[in-house]
């Protein structure tokens, strides 16, 4: 019981793309830019609700690929950081 | 660029998009869609040409044309870089985006991945926003089946109002219903009708009252409601893809 909770809390978990963990999917929740940054990000497929998952980390660790809706894409933290999501549990 | 001949279409495609039209017969075809979903397969398997393809972004910076026949009719396939979007964020999309929009294409095919098909059809979107003719190309069809995905290719078409085709570029498999349904549109046998996006009825307003003030500045072969929400967008490379299109410097100061 107590460990359900646990996930629970895990699941609500928001958190900023940038720091969403290699491995680990999560659901869009919101865009905090405005603008062409915004839209770059829509185009890219990061629209509320889309799953994306982090792939891996480039040596320095900026930019980082992530899997969004079947594509492997790199962002930068300065656009990433702009991205709410909540981490779900895998399965 | 001179002003003689600017307003004329093989003018515009000669000088800003470095492309040779032989003759006024010949139909130009655009090929968009997202990064490394096989246009420049498709590309060479039309034309016979030997362009480079590779598993990589950004391959296909300019844009390569090339020739070919397809029932006594001559075409020119231009190969658009790959590009999520076409409100231009790089130069790449740039390109994409003011070859549809400024160099009127007779038909533009929008290749897709259908293996990832959802995040595909913005682009899809974004391109019949600006134009009618537009054949949707569903393309690594075979990567599909081995994943186990099925597309109900007649609902996607009806719901988007353009012709689906299946293809497998690889092998050159559906390419020539492909080609027969841009002969058929070519001809006027059909013609799509592709769904269009309404927003919102305080952005729809805004639209009207500016394509009102810019009829008449713009030339007919532009898409005046699509310029409209660029300019609502605030999106400042259109106006200067415009002016230079237009070699007519007073769009700047009509920005809303």
């Amino acid at each position: 019981m107590k460990c359900d909770n646990c996930f629970e809390r895990i699941n609500k978990e928001e958190l900023t793309l940038n720091k969403l963990p290699v491995g680990k999917t999560a659901k869009v929740k919101t865009l905090l830019n405005t603008g062409i940054s915004r839209r770059r990000l829509l185009d890219l497929g990061l629209i509320p609700n889309s799953i994306v998952k982090t792939e891996r980390l480039s040596p320095s660790g900026n930019p980082i690929a992530y899997n969004i809706k079947g594509a492997v894409i790199a962002l930068r933290k300065k656009e990433s950081k702009n991205v709410i999501v909540t981490l779900l549990h895998e399965e | 660029m001179g002003l003689t001949g600017q307003s004329s279409g093989i003018s515009l495609l000669n000088n800003k998009f470095n492309i040779t039209k032989k003759s006024d017969e010949q139909i130009v075809i655009a090929l968009a869609g997202n990064p490394n979903t096989g246009k420049s397969t498709l590309f060479n398997h039309l034309t016979g040409l030997n362009q480079h393809t590779g598993n990589w972004p950004g391959k296909t910076v300019c844009n390569a044309q090339g020739t070919f026949k397809y029932k006594d009719k001559d075409y020119l396939l231009v190969d658009l870089p790959g590009t999520y979007s076409i409100l231009a964020n790089s130069v790449e999309e740039e390109i994409a985006r003011d070859f549809i929009c400024f160099g009127n294409p007779d038909i533009t095919i929008v290749i897709t991945d259908s293996t990832c098909l959802e995040r595909n059809l913005n682009l899809v979107l974004q391109i019949t926003e600006i134009t009618d003719n537009v054949v949707l190309c569903l393309n690594l069809m075979d990567e599909a089946k081995r994943k186990g995905i099925d597309i109900d290719i007649k609902k996607l078409e009806k719901s988007l109002g353009i012709p689906v085709i299946p293809t497998v570029a690889r092998d050159g498999k559906g390419v020539n219903d492909l080609l027969f349904t841009i002969h058929n549109i070519v001809e006027g046998i059909s013609k799509p009708t592709p769904y269009k996006m309404t927003y919102d009825d305080s952005i729809e307003a805004l639209v009207k009252e500016i394509e009102d003030n810019l009829s008449g500045l713009l030339d007919e072969s532009l898409n005046s409601r699509w310029i409209t929400l660029r300019l609502i967008d605030g999106d400042k490379s259109i106006l200067k893809s415009i002016k230079e299109i237009l070699n007519s410097p007073s769009y700047e100061e009509r920005e809303v």
